[in-house]
């Protein structure tokens, strides 16, 4: 999974790989400047884009190693979740609890859903991108007549979420009354200074510990404390500290997301990652292996399911409200343009481009309006180049793996070798 | 008397029937421990189909099983699985490497048979999460490795590998599998070089001497001769012989292999063209990429008004020949047609030059099968030669010119069919070829490739579709290149035949000469042509 790290780097391919997150990169730092925002909002904005976003993005890693693409049916895992959260405010549950029955409710329905999505896409090896960005759409359609008819008509709800005098869940439910909102992130919010203090610090000393103990190598070692020191260094430069006045950072959620990355990491380490990365990459050896193909990718797909359905309630808790028809309509879209960012493909991921990824694609949709407003006095220019920007993205992503995997075949100089 | 265990393996009168067809017949099949085993015979022998049988696999099984029995060390087996074959100590070295290119040699070795730790997480969840042990992993892949004598890092990636290291990956992970005693390998010097194919040999006997009995499918005869102890050969789904190797020779095993019917059992319709006669194709150091079937540098020439065959066994490149050159896969390389040099990776340039190409790939590449018999006859023509069009500007299609065309063909090549307007999807297999050979023939070729034509129609169709070939070169004096597997179809029409192995030209023989030559050629081994 770390790329990245391998010693030997071929600039040349690495920047190949990477065009997409260097034209992003250099975007987002041109809108900075031209949008003429007040570094310390934009920092404020990107926070707390990251913090509803992460988990959702770090969910799409494990199909993508599967080789089943950019799960764009994670919009399901958000449904369920959404169902979850629908429960809970109609129990009346408050705070944690409530999340945390929102999010029990949501495992078995997500993984019901997932098993269902995992089942259609085996049927379509090859298609899986394009396959779950329509059952996204398919399942849209079950959403609107479950939340518009069913509760409500056959499954009882109580008036706090239904529209009075007729059928159907509300359209907006507002999430401050059962104190859902910043459930998890209002646990313990601490200063960005505070935080980063505290992550460097436990950086640096874990790196001397396994550096002492020869389980680091000394280069890794030099690289990781090096960069480490580097960042605090730039964060007291003068002009930088009072960018980050507004920010605080809330502890739970960014452990949830750490949660996740591990369990990204560690899963591969073990058997069961082994058999997603070995039916990733050929179908017919790890079946020849006597790996079970079909059932490997459906664990996949539903393991991704839950977890996005999961990330769902974390974006929800933070915005504050639910907007009952739409809050899921781009979960998938904008995840999947976002790992794609980072420089992700369909057949590759890891966390680190999740996270660069999230980053970058948020710091364009934070700037994107006001730069619009800035170079055509217009900011609707700016929201039009934003979806431009995620569906371009994602076009440019499924073109550049035909391309890649069309150059990759035997050459023919390969033949006269 | 003889021990029970005399033979590792036995398969004893196997007979297997896909539907109505009897792909084996009666065949039996005896391995000792500690012997090299050669297992011989062309394409559709029945080879694969008695390894299907060893490996219990799924299309053994979905269609029905087989007859016959199989002994492992001297006890009936029923293996109905893969899994079940490896549990009683089979194992395969396959043709088409089963690793994958970005794991390390370790991950392959043991993949899905990883070594991995408990935890608190697995105990609760099944054993698929434990994590890995890798170090343990390591010794054992390095074990194998050393055991087989292959000096690379069993923390390579696969992909950095040179392709004849790939196989000996194949072999460590077979011989790292617990109790194997008896290995299969599928054509495994097929891709290597000679030195790489020497060390395998070694590796093979080493393995050997071990006490583990080895199948060795091959076509190298000079490798059978080199290695092995004793040899099967089949031949159309039947036993032809079995033999000693010390009690055989190159060319018995040759003209075993190629077998049915003596050279005098065909009509000769064979010519004889001088040395400098007018060529219409020379082909000079041709390479083409297509997957299975590639061209590695292959030199001939083709006389004008000639019928030459190309022949050869399966994934050899003989269907690469027409398919590189009419621009179908990628072609580097020279060629002439008719004293200009043609363009290659250009198939409409080519077709424009009179070139024209029946495919062995009817109903994928040759035919648009929703289509009317009559639009399948002109397509080509009047999409390359503008041909069957209306006055400009607006060139409608012809349908009077178009249906006389039609007409005229059906009846020349006795197309059986209700009406031109006939789908093609609804023909017979032989009546689709004659639409195939009718749709070349409406381009009005100089050169035509006619590949596999008798591919899966049935006898009487062969026989009509043969015909019609040979009359078409006699009567139009039209050059024809024929591929086919079919020897005793290009020994009944061909004027020359050239056996292609690996990718060149191994021999140019002609009808007239013996099977063990051409069973010599097929194998790689230059033999004195017959002009």
């Amino acid at each position: 999974m770390t790329e990245l790290n391998r010693p030997n780097i071929n600039i040349g391919k690495h920047l190949k790989e990477y065009v997409v997150t260097y034209v992003f990169l250099i975007l987002s730092v041109i809108f900075i400047i031209v949008s003429g925002r007040p570094m310390n909002d934009i920092l404020f904005q990107i926070m707390s884009r990251l913090v509803r976003n992460l988990f959702i993005v770090l969910s799409l890693i494990i199909p993508i190693i599967t080789g089943m693409g950019i799960n764009f049916a994670i919009t399901i895992g958000a449904m369920a979740a959404q169902v979850g959260m629908l429960l809970a405010i109609n129990w009346s549950l408050t705070g944690i609890a409530g999340i945390l029955v929102s999010a029990l409710i949501t495992v078995p329905l997500a993984s019901a859903f997932g098993f269902l999505i995992g089942s259609l896409l085996n049927k379509m090896k090859g298609q899986e991108t394009i396959g779950s960005l329509i059952l996204g759409y398919f399942a849209n359609g079950a959403y609107q007549l479950l939340f518009l008819f069913v509760f409500g008509m056959i499954i009882p709800l109580s008036e706090k979420v239904t529209i009075v005098g007729a059928t159907g869940v509300r359209n907006t439910l507002d999430l401050t009354i059962n104190k859902l909102q910043g459930a998890i992130d209002g646990v313990l919010r601490i200063h960005f200074s505070t935080a980063l203090y505290i992550v460097s610090g436990i950086i640096l000393v874990g790196a001397i510990i396994l550096f002492v103990t020869k389980r680091m190598s000394s280069r890794r070692f030099y690289t990781l404390g090096g960069l480490t020191v580097l960042f605090l260094i730039i964060y007291h430069l003068p002009f930088v500290q009072p960018s980050f006045a507004n920010v605080h950072v809330p502890v739970v959620t960014f452990v949830l997301v750490g949660l996740l990355c591990l369990f990204n990491a560690g899963i591969m380490k073990t058997r069961l990652g082994q058999q997603f990365r070995a039916v990733g990459q050929s179908r017919t050896v790890a079946n020849s292996a006597g790996i079970n193909v079909n059932r490997v990718r459906l664990i996949a797909i539903m393991l991704s399911t839950v977890l996005a359905g999961w990330g769902q309630i974390i974006f929800i808790q933070n915005l504050g409200t639910l907007q009952t028809y739409s809050a899921h309509e781009m979960v998938g879209l904008y995840a999947g343009a976002a790992i794609l960012v980072g420089g992700a493909s369909i057949n590759r991921a890891t966390n680190g481009q999740a996270i660069i990824g999230c980053l970058l694609f948020h710091t364009l949709f934070v700037v994107a309006q006001d730069a619009g407003t800035v170079m055509f006095g217009n900011p609707v220019v700016g929201e039009y180049f934003r979806v431009f920007l995620c569906y371009g993205v994602i076009a440019v992503a499924l073109v550049m793996h035909t391309w890649r995997s069309h150059t990759a075949k035997k050459k023919m100089s390969a033949l006269q070798a | 008397m003889i021990p029970i265990s005399e033979y590792v393996l036995e398969m004893n009168h196997i007979s297997k029937q896909y539907g109505d067809n009897q792909v084996l017949s009666d065949v039996s099949l005896k391995v000792r421990p500690g012997e090299i085993h050669a297992l011989l015979g062309e394409n559709g022998a029945g080879k694969s189909t008695l390894m299907n049988i060893l490996f219990g696999m799924p299309v053994i099984t979905e269609t029905g099983g087989f007859q016959g029995e199989v002994l492992i060390d001297g006890q009936e087996v029923h293996i109905k699985s893969p899994h079940q074959a490896i549990e009683h100590g089979i194992g395969m070295v396959h043709q088409e490497f089963m690793l994958i290119p970005g794991f390390s040699v370790t991950e392959n070795i043991k993949l899905n048979r990883e070594i991995s730790k408990p935890n608190l997480v697995s105990r609760l969840l099944g054993h698929d999460l434990e994590v890995l042990d890798s170090a343990t992993m390591e010794q054992d892949a390095r074990q194998a490795l050393d055991k087989i004598g292959i000096a690379i890092s069993e923390a390579e990636k696969i992909r950095n590998l040179p392709v004849g290291y790939m196989q000996f990956v194949e072999i460590a992970r077979e011989i790292d599998k617990s109790g194997i005693k008896l290995l299969v390998f599928d054509e495994p010097t097929a891709v290597l070089t000679e030195s790489e194919a020497d060390i395998l040999i070694g590796v093979m006997q080493a393995l050997a001497d071990e006490g583990i009995g080895i199948i060795f499918i091959t076509h190298r005869l000079a490798e059978v001769m080199k290695a092995t102890q004793g040899v099967t050969v089949l031949r159309d789904g039947k036993l032809a012989a079995h033999r000693e190797t010390s009690q055989t020779t190159l060319s018995e095993l040759a003209a075993l292999m190629v077998g049915r019917g003596g050279a005098d059992q065909i009509d000769d319709n064979s010519r004889d063209f001088p040395e400098d006669a007018p060529r219409a194709m020379v082909i000079r150091d041709l390479y083409v990429d297509m997957p299975g079937e590639a061209v590695r540098g292959l030199n001939l020439s083709v006389f004008e008004g000639e019928i030459l065959g190309i022949g050869g066994l399966a994934g050899q490149g003989k269907i690469g020949i027409p398919n590189g050159i009419m621009g179908i896969y990628p072609a580097e390389g020279h060629v002439e047609l008719f004293g200009e040099p043609l363009p290659l990776n250009d198939s409409r340039g080519s077709l424009k030059r009179g070139l024209a190409m029946v495919s062995e790939d009817r109903r994928g590449v040759g035919l648009l099968l929703d289509q009317s018999i009559e639009d399948n006859i002109v397509f080509s023509a009047m999409q390359v030669n503008g041909d069957f069009l209306g006055a400009a500007p607006f060139r409608l299609k012809n349908a009077r010119e178009i249906r006389q065309t039609a007409d005229q063909m059906m009846k020349e090549l006795d197309v059986r069919a209700t009406s031109p307007l006939q789908p093609v999807g609804t023909l017979s297999g032989g009546n689709q070829q004659k639409v195939c050979i009718a749709r070349a023939l409406a381009l009005k070729p100089r050169f035509l490739f006619v590949s596999e034509p008798t591919r899966g129609i049935d006898i009487g169709a062969k026989k009509l579709v043969i015909d019609t070939l040979l009359k078409l070169n006699r009567e139009l004096n039209l050059t024809i290149v024929m591929v086919s597997s079919e020897l005793l179809e290009l020994k009944s029409i061909c004027d020359r035949i050239a056996i292609v192995t690996e990718g060149k030209v191994s021999a140019i023989l002609k009808p007239s000469d013996s099977n063990e030559n051409f069973g010599l050629a097929m194998s790689g081994i230059a033999v004195e042509g017959g002009n």
